[in-house]
């Protein structure tokens, strides 16, 4: 059954109106620049906060497994290649910096049904319920297309949030039960993709077009990061991309953010570093390169 | 005989000498008083040419409102003083406090400031305060206190302190209500009072709690109203009625109170008239004319224009708020329907632009921002520490027809609060099915610039609030918030509020076994010690079996505060505003009105929850500590190891409301059922019964202060939630699980409810933004709830405003059902809004 590291109600920024989005956790992708660094294993993972950690110890005695040691210096640290993730550390810190990401799983009618309880903001407002991850693709056929039928015969809009980096099959199951594709493109050209997420886009690229050629509605979205994707060059190829093989697609122009960095702290990982912010001014030029070159279902952020 | 030597004092003319004395003693302190100019105090606009407002007039009057430091005014106190040793005796009640509103109006001092198109102050001035020592006679440490405090506080100068000590405090100290109502009540209730378990509106203040609504009250001409009300007195059936005298003399007490307001705006019509005969600026000098003609139209007749509405109105406030000190000031209701008709009218026949309108609505703000609620002393204070005084104008609805209410004032009134962005009047607006999204879009457009207003509410909800009640439905419609929150029918009914109830305290007290622990005196029933409790069941009944017994302490204590103020404070000029009180010949404060309510005001609701989750699930149910070491943590604040390991379960492992978990909800629904159900129904002593509401103004800090550790984490001394708010940080899964839970609560049996909800601003920014807000307010409407308001404003700021209020002196935040300045709120209060989960995305 898949892991869930989160069930966000009130997304405002993964499709329309006012939404609950679930995080699954694992993903095939690994973006240098990822800002939810817990969501990439397929493993509950063990994220610890230790800026804040008083140095109480009292996980240390918790610890079935010993993973957790006073250091020469009196502070408390982990050590991940011993933890299993079992969770005894989370309820003894009493300043609750340890979590476990990826603790929930629920039958896909569970959690159909707790993702009903926001539906009258869903239908006030247009919005729904958004699939995410993580890579919600990666997850199983059978988990998705009950959890997807599910709450379109209750009438919910649904989304997925994909990267597009799964077997056409998992993704032609679903589509009858799918409202919305929020399909991520990080790079056109095929060896900076690699170089950046670990595959080249050559599945992804093509998954997209069978989307397009079914009729799927697609929002097309695409993370700014400087210095990856954000030259002309790059975005000229993309408007010839989605000129010629998509359509009616709408485009999100999505900056990168630097906000799940200490994420990876948390994860006892180092953020890649190297990558920056582009500006308002920047967003605002690359919005207007797209509406000047005919592709006017543009947008910044969403 | 024998010789008997008389004391010179008798000889020398006596007890008429002396009383010639002390009404000399009265004019020479009024000299005294009034010869001090209105203190100042800076804001950020250092100038009034960049200060806020639609023009220069607008400008100029908002910047001397916000520039003119409140102070205390000892007129009022003075003449009324001088009315009681003329009058009292001779004749009733109702018409001795008639003739206090009158005397005070006829002589008090009058100014137009340069450039009012509205005119008329409650005192002498802009900011300026009176005092009301029939209620509360302040002691001198109370004026010094007032003067010396660092928040809401009133300039008192050296004389105003030797009028208050030579006059006021010998004549009124042992007259004053509050002296009254402390004696009348039993040694039990003064434990609860003190234990801080309950607060009690009439100390310091009077019932109010109406707002103009009726027809006579929205357009009757004053004469019309005098010729009612003289109808009623002479069909007074002397043969049968047993009541006739005391209904005569209301009657006659409502006809000495109109007087007043006819007087008040001769002497405006003629004030204007001197000035403008003096004014060189010909513009100018047409205004005052046309000031003048409007206050001597509105003396005796209708209103014939939007302006001269606005000033009739205005007169009504400054006599309902002069008159008595009620509770939340006086609103003009719907202003937006009642003055439709004038705005239409008048631009129809090109009298009136819309820009005008918006200047004369401006200008109606100021008037209103120009009053700073009555100073207060001790609990009252602590329970609502603010110059706002709660003049609540609820914008769109619906008709009495049922129609959709928004209309062009209603977008006028919007732009008018967006561009005037006062604390008061509380400016909020009614979202009914049928308003236009439009409206609510731009509600929300103006609520999103952070400062609390408007809050929203929901008229569908208010109107079966006043239907449960018993009201007619067309007089439900009629209805709306004032004050906070609070639902009554405007111009038909008295609603007072009597107090908050410390929810949480409640289960300390419990926990305690009918003792405070904070003096360890027994204030309650002995219901057992709880380690003794083998079950969860058991826990609650003790702890509803106190709740039950505070609650009769209570409403025994507010009945008998209800029937000296209606003995000893008879409101004539309110009970003609507000129907049936001519009809009946009685008294608003004694049953007169249509309908009677009293409230009762629950605090802690999410607090108390969280205390009982928490001990329901981790003592009873996952059995993950036993009472003993709970209770042990909680009477030590969570002190030492144990305490911080307890206090990490409790806060973090517990399922807490605010996050649409039934496990919790649940125990709020059974809380707050009980406290409606032991509430609702009782006689209240004015023909009606008593409701409750769940608001809190800033009585959870006070409520807080007096309330040890709670079972859910909350320390000691911390502020226990606001209204049905969640308790701070206890909510974490967004504001659709906060609403979720709130609408649990059956929000149509109280008479209102309070959600504050705070979003840093980039979650709700853009259209899209704009949009969700709007859609988030009407599906808590969807599902039943009465009321939500917002702070929209980033931690940082908040946290760089406690430090530096210097930079922030016009910063304005939500507290509970008002707005006020960041600078005049406590440190407690500043941390609890910081500590106020912030939701994002």
């Amino acid at each position: 059954m898949p892991l869930i590291f989160n069930i966000q109600r009130f997304s405002t920024h993964d499709g329309p109106g006012i939404r609950t989005t679930v995080f699954f956790k694992g993903c095939p992708l690994a973006c240098a620049w990822c800002h939810n660094p817990e969501s990439q294993a397929f493993e509950p993972e063990l994220m610890v906060d230790e800026e804040r950690c008083t140095g109480c110890g009292a996980c240390i005695s918790a610890c079935p497994a010993g993973a957790i040691v006073r250091a020469g210096d009196g502070s408390v640290t982990t050590d991940r290649s011993r933890c299993t993730a079992c969770g005894a550390c989370v309820d003894a810190c009493a300043d609750g910096l340890r979590e476990i990401a990826g603790d929930q799983q629920l039958p896909a009618s569970a959690l159909a049904r707790r993702l009903l309880a926001d539906r009258m903001f869903f239908e006030r407002s247009g919005g729904g319920v958004t699939l995410s991850g993580g890579e919600v693709l990666a997850q199983d056929g059978a988990y998705l297309e009950e959890l997807c039928r599910e709450l379109h015969n209750e009438g919910v809009h649904v989304a997925i949030d994909t990267c597009g980096q799964a077997p056409w099959k998992r993704i032609e199951r679903l589509l009858p039960h799918v409202d919305l594709w929020l399909y991520d493109m990080k790079a056109l050209d095929p060896d900076i993709h690699a170089r950046c997420t670990g595959h080249t886009n050559d599945l992804i690229l093509s998954n997209l077009e069978r989307l397009a050629q079914a009729g799927a509605r697609i929002n097309v979205r695409v993370p700014v990061v400087h210095p990856v994707n954000d030259g002309i060059e790059a975005m000229d190829a993309l408007v010839a991309y989605v000129t010629s093989r998509l359509a009616g697609a709408r485009l999100s122009l999505l900056p990168y953010h630097a906000t799940g960095n200490g994420k990876y702290r948390r994860l006892g990982r180092e953020a890649h570093s190297g990558f920056s912010a582009p500006t308002d001014e920047q967003m605002e030029r690359l919005c207007q390169l797209f509406i000047d070159r005919g592709i006017t279902d543009v947008e910044i952020g969403g | 005989m024998p010789d008997i030597e008389t004391p010179a004092a008798v000889c020398d003319g006596g007890f008429a000498k002396l009383h010639n004395q002390a009404l000399a003693a009265i004019d020479a302190a009024l000299v005294a008083v009034r010869s001090h100019a209105a203190p100042t105090r800076v804001t950020s606009h250092a100038t009034w040419e960049d200060d806020r407002g639609m023009n220069e007039r607008v400008k100029r009057l908002r910047h001397q409102s916000e520039t003119t430091q409140p102070y205390l005014d000892m007129e009022r106190a003075l003449i009324e003083t001088a009315t009681y040793l003329e009058h009292e005796g001779s004749v009733s009640t109702p018409e001795l406090r008639g003739m206090v509103l009158r005397d005070y109006f006829a002589k008090k001092t009058i100014t137009i400031e340069p450039g009012e198109l509205i005119v008329g102050e409650k005192g002498r001035g802009p900011q300026a305060a009176p005092t009301f020592p029939e209620l509360c006679c302040h002691t001198l440490d109370d004026m010094h206190n007032m003067n010396d405090r660092e928040q809401v506080n009133f300039c008192v100068t050296a004389d105003d302190l030797a009028a208050q000590e030579n006059i006021v405090i010998p004549y009124w100290s042992a007259r004053a209500s509050r002296e009254k109502i402390m004696r009348a009540q039993t040694p039990a209730w003064h434990d609860a009072f003190e234990a801080g378990i309950f607060t009690e509106f009439y100390e310091q203040r009077a019932g109010g709690h109406t707002c103009l609504g009726s027809e006579r009250g929205v357009s009757a001409g004053f004469d019309e109203i005098r010729a009612d009300i003289q109808a009623a007195i002479d069909s007074l059936d002397y043969m049968a009625d047993e009541n006739a005298v005391s209904k005569r003399d209301e009657l006659s007490g409502m006809l000495i109170a109109l007087d007043a307001v006819t007087i008040l705006a001769e002497r405006y019509a003629e004030l204007a008239e001197r000035m403008a005969a003096e004014e060189s600026d010909a513009a100018r000098a047409a205004e005052l004319k046309q000031v003048a003609e409007n206050c001597r139209t509105v003396a005796h007749g209708r209103p014939q224009t939007f302006w001269q509405w606005i000033q009739r109105y205005w007169f009504i406030h400054l006599a309902i708020t002069s008159e008595t000190n009620p509770w939340d000031a006086y609103t003009p209701g719907r202003l937006d329907q009642h003055l439709i008709p004038y705005y239409r009218a008048d631009v129809e026949a090109g009298r009136l632009d819309r820009e005008h309108a918006l200047e004369l609505l401006e200008c109606l703000w100021v008037k209103f921002n120009n009053q700073p609620a009555p100073p207060k002393v001790g609990v009252t204070l602590k329970e609502s520490g603010t110059y706002s005084d709660f003049a609540n104008i609820n914008t769109g609805g619906i008709t009495p027809e049922g129609a959709d209410g928004v209309n062009e004032v209603s977008y006028l009134i919007l732009d008018c609060m967006d561009e005037m962005m006062f604390i008061q009047p509380n400016s909020n607006v009614q979202i009914s099915r049928k308003t236009p999204r439009r409206f609510l879009l731009r509600a929300c457009e103006v609520a999103r610039a952070g400062w609390g207003q408007p809050a929203f509410y929901n008229t569908e909800e208010i109107v079966d609030e006043l239907l449960a009640a018993g009201k007619s439905l067309s007089d439900a419609r009629r209805g709306g918030s004032s004050g906070c929150v609070e639902t009554g029918c405007w111009g038909y009914e008295a609603y007072p509020l009597t107090g908050y109830f410390n929810l949480p305290k409640i289960l300390e007290i419990t926990l305690h076994n009918g003792v405070d622990p904070r003096t360890g005196k027994r204030i309650g029933l002995a219901t057992g010690d709880p380690r003794g409790f083998a079950t969860y069941e058991e826990l609650f009944e003790a702890y509803l079996a106190q709740m039950r017994y505070f609650i009769d302490i209570k409403v025994r204590g507010s009945n008998v505060n209800t029937q000296i103020c209606a003995r000893e404070n008879p409101v004539p000029f309110m009970s003609l505003m507000t129907e049936d009180c001519i009809a009946r010949g009685q008294d608003y404060n004694a049953g007169g009105a249509r309908y009677n309510t009293t409230y009762l005001q629950g605090v802690g609701i999410g607090s108390i929850t969280d205390a009982l989750a928490s001990l329901k699930c981790n003592v009873y149910d996952e059995r993950r500590m036993t009472m003993d070491e709970l209770m042990d943590t909680l009477d030590s604040d969570f002190a030492g190891e144990e305490g911080t390991r307890i206090r990490g379960i409790v806060s973090r492992h517990t399922p807490k409301y605010g996050n649409d978990d039934d496990y919790a909800d649940d125990i709020m629904r059974a809380v707050f059922d009980v406290f409606r159900d032991y509430v609702t129904g009782r006689p209240n002593m004015r023909r009606g019964e008593w409701r409750v509401d769940m608001l809190p103004t800033t009585c959870h800090i006070y409520f807080g202060e007096v309330t040890g550790a709670s079972p859910s984490g909350r320390r000691a001394g911390e502020p226990v939630s606001d209204g049905i708010s969640p308790e701070a940080h206890a909510d974490v899964c967004g504001p659709t699980a906060v609403i979720a839970s709130c609408a649990k609560m059956d929000h149509a049996s109280t008479g209102g409810t309070l959600l504050n909800q705070k979003f840093a601003p980039a979650a709700i920014e853009g259209e899209r933004g704009l949009s969700n807000l709007a859609d988030l307010v009407r599906t808590y409407f969807d599902m039943g709830g009465h009321h939500i308001q917002f702070n929209i404003i980033d931690r940082a700021t908040l946290i760089d405003a406690r430090e530096h209020p210097e930079n922030y002196r016009d910063l304005i935040v939500r507290v509970a059902g008002f707005s006020e300045k960041w600078c005049n709120l406590g440190r407690e209060l500043q941390d609890e809004i910081i500590n106020r989960t912030e939701q994002g995305f």
